[in-house]
């Protein structure tokens, strides 16, 4: 839609778009993040990835740059919630606007059964729900004013129940997904698409320790899948793969009185 | 004292919308409670490099009110009447206070505010910004005629007060100056006395455009107030027709009856219209607002007699008369989500027919046709950037769609033609579309004049705007 004249704010419902010009992806230095920026550029998206680890953000940079393509890179800390404004304002400024934001940065530990440690609590908290809420709802406000946009939101399966093998983690994604479903009830309506995805595992750093990781995908194919889901618009809640939402069904249905005997 | 957080960090954001729906913004957002709290805003805003805009209730139909990405300070937060002198009929107010805090306050004492646009909502800071003008800006002149002092916070920190005589020239360019020149505090204004709290109110069918104007000229020596209402789906020889209001206060002589209406609640519209409630009218407007149901409801109300006695008349309360936009309330969510522009043309006395008439026919050929015209009759004022001049106006609202945007504004680019060609100008409340090299033609030296105060009293440029920075305010 072209504005009638510079600096007018007119804009009415686009259609979703078939392809992101401008991305913005947090938590890009390894892992989704990595693979989704790097795919992400293979389509043509100038991408903005932001993460704490500058090297790893600069080496991902590079090997898009590498294959002809426009990355910018941005040192941040998503617990440092007061420079998310300053951040999302440079990042759009350059880019000259923004299409795609996606949240992909997340703490994972998975504690002893006898270990109870607020630290880690805290810090999955911090960064998968606090950093998600700082990142999302700022480019939820852009979206909702420009009629269109794309926010998508990395949580997990494992936010589906309280799990006794990792309650900080469970938590902090259940809280993940239901501010993202809230987020997408708030904006579809403007023609905003809030995409809520819900891994199962992806052999990264995160799940290197787990001895048993049934339908394990690798990063670049989870990516495949995650940009696939966003591409096709209409604000989904989306498994990944697809086959976890079977088993999350059979999962949020089994009562508590067996669920807490389950080794889950 | 502690260091208070970053502005640019904390500060909530907002999408805030033009009352057009069709222009929006995300900014941030804050809403300061007294005049320190305002002054401290300023000052950090500054010290942040984050530009500033005012805004009321959101009244301005396009861009004036938004700030993308920077900071939006709302003046609700102060609503305060400051003093009301019943003997002199003045009234000095905080910006957020509204045109429905003045009438309310005067009108139990016997006055009614000079100047009142169609809705009551609009804040003291928004219509000194606009310099806004009512039914009867052919006589009573705009807002900013009755304004006699106001207090304005510059962005130094200063508190000055402005007058006619203090001032005068800062004062000139505050009104009408779209908040750009630093924060109103305090407007003190004169108010009308008025004897009865109705009007007599007299509606005249007009043919054509030709005739409207001539009963316009006809009546305006002894009508106190004049609007006319034009049917833009009308072509031929009916171009332009449509229906004049004159309205005229009533004495105790006049009106007996009339004192025992200057009663705040006798003034109210009643919650529903033919056992529909208010609130719910503007769903029904919806399924009517496109081409073929607005020329129906165009022409049926082109064509129904108004129910009047022998005389001709009847009589309306001052809220009935002078808040018509306010019977419906939201009305403006009839348009949908991509809402409405409203394209309002100021012309010359000695070209508005042709002006007006070509206007009219212009967005007949083209297929964009306005849903609601109105038109008045204007007087020159003493503002810098007022859209007052000895000439005439009509203002069109056309419907935004996703799949008409870019015929409609190619419309609005032809429209800003025929004003310029006219030797017409603009009125920021009501634009969202003029560019800046337009304005620029349209307002001259007023313009470079203004230019060279904003410089100097805010040399920083803090305060901006969407609408500002589009027509090369700053």
């Amino acid at each position: 839609m072209s504005a009638p004249a510079a600096g007018t704010a007119i804009r009415t419902k686009s259609p979703h778009p078939s392809k992101f010009e401008r991305a913005i992806v947090v938590g890009a230095s390894s892992g989704m993040g990595a693979e989704l920026a790097k795919q992400l550029a293979a389509e043509g998206a100038h991408v903005a990835l932001v993460g704490r680890r500058e090297s790893e953000l600069e080496a991902v940079a590079a090997t898009i740059r590498a294959a002809g393509g426009r990355a910018i890179v941005a040192k941040h800390d998503v617990t440092a919630y007061e420079d998310v404004p300053r951040v999302y304002e440079a990042l759009t400024k350059e880019m000259g606007g923004l299409d795609l934001l996606v949240y992909c940065s997340g703490a994972q530990y998975n504690p002893d059964e006898s270990v109870y440690d607020f630290a880690q609590d805290r810090e999955m908290i911090e960064v998968n729900v606090i950093g998600a809420i700082a990142w999302t709802q700022l480019a939820a406000a852009h979206f909702e004013a420009q009629r269109g946009g794309t926010i998508v939101g990395i949580s997990s399966i494992a936010g589906e129940r309280g799990r006794r093998t990792m309650p900080g983690y469970t938590t902090s994604k259940a809280a993940m997904s239901t501010w993202m479903e809230a987020l997408r009830n708030r904006i579809a309506r403007y023609g905003v698409n809030v995409v809520t995805i819900k891994p199962g595992f992806v052999d990264t750093a995160k799940t290197a320790h787990l001895a048993k990781k049934p339908m394990v995908i690798s990063p670049a194919k989870a990516a495949e899948l995650i940009l696939k889901a966003a591409h096709r618009g209409g604000s989904p809640s989306v498994f990944v793969p697809g086959q976890w939402q079977l088993v999350a069904l059979i999962i949020r249905h089994i009562p508590s009185f067996l669920f807490r005997k389950l080794n889950l | 004292m502690a260091a208070l957080p970053s502005l640019r960090n904390t500060a909530p954001w907002r999408v805030l919308d033009g009352f057009g729906i069709s222009a929006r913004a995300a900014s941030r957002w804050v809403q300061p409670r007294s005049v320190d709290e305002l002054a401290n805003i300023i000052r950090r805003a500054a010290d942040e490099d984050l530009k500033i805009t005012f805004r009321g209730n959101g009244r301005s139909y396009g861009d004036a009110a938004l700030n993308a990405g920077q900071l939006v300070v709302d003046n609700r937060g102060m609503t305060r009447v400051l003093n009301f002198d019943r003997e002199r009929g003045t009234i000095e107010l905080e910006p957020g206070a509204t045109i429905e805090t003045m009438w309310r306050t005067g009108l139990p004492a016997g006055y009614w505010p000079h100047v009142v646009p169609g809705t009551m909502f609009p804040t003291m800071g928004g219509c000194v910004a606009m310099n806004i003008h009512g039914k009867n800006c052919f006589k009573a002149g705009p807002y900013g005629d009755h304004v006699q002092e106001l207090d304005l916070l510059t962005a130094s920190g200063e508190l000055k007060t402005l007058s006619r005589e203090s001032d005068p020239e800062l004062f000139r360019a505050t009104i009408a100056g779209l908040g750009l020149l630093g924060a109103v505090t305090r407007v003190k204004l004169g108010m009308k006395k008025i004897e009865s709290g109705r009007l007599k109110v007299r509606p005249i069918t007009t043919p054509s455009l030709n005739a409207m104007f001539d009963c316009f000229v006809e009546r305006m020596p002894q009508s106190d107030y004049l609007v006319g209402w034009i049917d833009c789906f009308a072509g031929g020889s009916g171009l332009g027709r449509g229906l004049v209001h004159q309205a005229n206060y009533l004495s105790a002589a006049e009106d007996p009856a009339g004192r025992a209406l200057l009663d705040n609640d006798k003034q109210m519209l009643p919650p529903s219209i033919m056992g529909v409630p208010r609130s719910i009218i503007w769903r029904i407007m919806k399924l009517m607002t496109n081409d073929p149901g607005m020329k129906l409801v165009n022409a049926v109300k082109y064509m129904l007699p108004e129910t009047f006695d022998s005389s001709g008349t009847f009589t309306n309360t001052h809220v009935a008369f002078a808040f018509l936009l306010d019977s419906v309330p939201n009305w403006r969510n009839a348009y949908g989500d991509s809402g409405f522009i409203q394209y309002q043309m100021f012309v010359p006395d000695s070209t508005a027919r042709a002006a007006m008439a070509e206007a009219l026919e212009h967005c007949r050929r083209k297929g964009v046709v306005s849903y609601l015209g109105v038109f008045k009759r204007h007087k020159p004022d003493e503002f810098l950037l007022s859209h007052g001049l000895d000439g005439w106006s009509l203002a069109l609202d056309f419907a935004v769609t996703p799949g008409n945007a870019d015929k409609l504004f190619a419309v609005t680019r032809d429209l800003t033609k025929i004003v310029l060609d006219a030797g017409g100008v603009f009125y920021p409340a009501k634009d969202a579309v003029v560019d800046a090299d337009s304005f620029a033609r349209a307002y001259g030296d007023r313009l470079t004049r203004f230019l060279e105060i904003k410089h100097r009293v805010d040399p920083q440029g803090v305060f901006q705007n969407d609408q500002a920075r589009r027509l090369g305010l700053v």
